[in-house]
């Protein structure tokens, strides 16, 4: 079954199109790495996925359905640039309110749980205002992670992870992929995206350039080179 | 409802961003009146005052809600989840209604101070006028405050969006008010609490079913 189906999927803001035309299919429990450089349309296409936008042409269907309505969006966890966390208040407080949000029974419970998982337990009333960027990020992903979603969208994951905590976001990446839930990961690192994907495709000008499956995985790289017309990272 | 509603008054309560400002500008506002009127008809000016001085630092405190969101991204988050969007839209109401009320207290209280309004003889009422004022204020400007924040001009953008509408508000308000500061019956403000009730049921019911639509990006 398709997670994600977009078909000529378009949008614009205002006169500026920053996706045209994308035809792509996200495959239950497949992790789908997006690549391409700044601009291509990445974080618009994980946002549309998020029905945080809505499409200006063409259409996408999650979970089979093509409305956005609240048990689409119960399904859905997103780690983006912004860690949707509120500054002033404090891991735990941040995580209850999810929790709660989600309809979580027993939310002090879980956000304490999510705390241990990411490696935060001890870390107190601090507001979230004094975190390093990368206890931000964690604290991120476990607020994407605490309702268990089926499809999970992120957005340059690793960026400002030390090596230790970004081999932590991978292991737990695989971990995810193996429980069964469905992955799309926008990033431009590719050692640690082409690590965990089942497929690739590289975005650019908004279009989908090329859809590598996983037995081309190895050329992702080269051919990001010749469609860029950068140096993969 | 109750755990965005919850959440949006512990900031508050722990941060004071949009009250403090909320306050200092009543203040500001109240004591630029103090100056510009003569002080015989400044009593009789109390009701525009009043509803000036809370609809302009009114505006100013609505939005702060929205920006701290959009500025940590935490709006998103709001969007995401499971919640009806209706529902947003009703906690923010009243966590505005909440900060609106305390200021609208402050206010009341210094137009007695300041200008010299008497207690009124009839407090029922004119709280009842104040709520259902600040009701239908609250609910236009949360609506166009959730529109406005993700614009670049927004504190331009919200009084252009919000003042003219708001007109009939404040027509009955101050036209209620008068009538209950004056000490005049009560009955005769009928009429104008009833227009104002009728037009926040409907900003309201309008911002509850519209709000999905005006916040899909």
């Amino acid at each position: 079954m398709s997670v994600v189906e977009a078909e000529s999927l378009g949008k614009a803001f205002g006169r500026t199109r920053v996706l045209r035309d994308v035809t792509l299919r996200v495959e239950a429990g497949e992790t789908l790495v997006l690549f391409g450089p700044n601009g291509a349309g990445k974080s618009t296409l994980l946002r549309l996925c998020a029905t945080i936008y809505a499409p200006t042409s063409g259409s996408l269907r999650l979970f089979g359905s093509l409305e956005r309505e609240a048990g689409t969006r119960r399904r859905i966890g997103v780690v983006s640039h912004q860690s949707f966390l509120y500054p002033d208040l404090s891991a735990r407080e941040n995580l209850a309110f999810y929790a709660r949000l989600y309809g979580l029974a027993g939310p002090e419970r879980v956000a304490a749980e999510w705390l241990a998982r990411v490696g935060l337990a001890g870390i107190g009333p601090r507001p979230v205002r004094a975190f390093s960027r990368g206890m931000e990020q964690r604290l991120a992903l476990a607020r994407a992670l605490l309702h268990a979603p089926d499809l999970l969208l992120l957005d340059e994951p690793w960026s400002a992870l030390d090596a230790a905590a970004a081999d932590l976001l991978s292991d737990l990446l695989v971990a995810l992929h193996a429980e069964g839930r469905t992955l799309v990961v926008a990033t431009h690192d590719f050692e640690r995206g082409l690590a965990i994907a089942d497929r690739a495709v590289i975005l650019h000008d908004g279009r989908v350039a090329w859809d590598a499956t996983r037995g081309e995985l190895g050329a992702v790289p080269e051919a990001y080179r010749r469609i860029t017309g950068a140096v993969a990272a | 409802m109750w755990s965005i509603l919850r959440k949006d008054l512990l900031l508050e309560l722990r941060t004071r961003e949009a009250l403090a400002s909320l306050v200092m500008l009543v203040v500001l506002i109240l004591l630029t009146f103090t100056f510009a009127l003569d002080p015989d008809g400044a009593r009789g000016a109390a009701p525009a005052v009043l509803w000036v001085t809370l609809i302009f630092a009114g505006l100013l405190g609505v939005q702060r809600t929205f920006l701290v969101e959009r500025e940590s991204g935490a709006w998103y988050g709001l969007l995401l989840a499971p919640v009806d969007r209706g529902a947003i839209f009703a906690a923010k109401l009243v966590a505005n209604l909440v900060i609106l009320a305390v200021a609208d207290v402050v206010l009341t209280l210094l137009l007695g101070l300041v200008l010299g309004v008497p207690v009124p003889a009839a407090p029922i009422e004119l709280l009842l006028v104040n709520g259902l004022g600040l009701v239908g204020f609250s609910a236009l400007a949360t609506l166009f405050a959730a529109v406005s924040v993700r614009l670049r001009a927004r504190e331009l953008l919200l009084p252009l969006l919000v003042l003219p509408l708001l007109v009939p508000v404040v027509i009955c308000a101050v036209e209620a008010s008068r009538i209950v500061l004056s000490g005049g019956p009560a009955a005769s403000a009928g009429v104008w609490l009833r227009v104002l009730a009728t037009f926040d049921v409907i900003v309201t019911v309008a911002g509850w079913m519209l709000f999905e639509q005006l916040v899909l990006e």
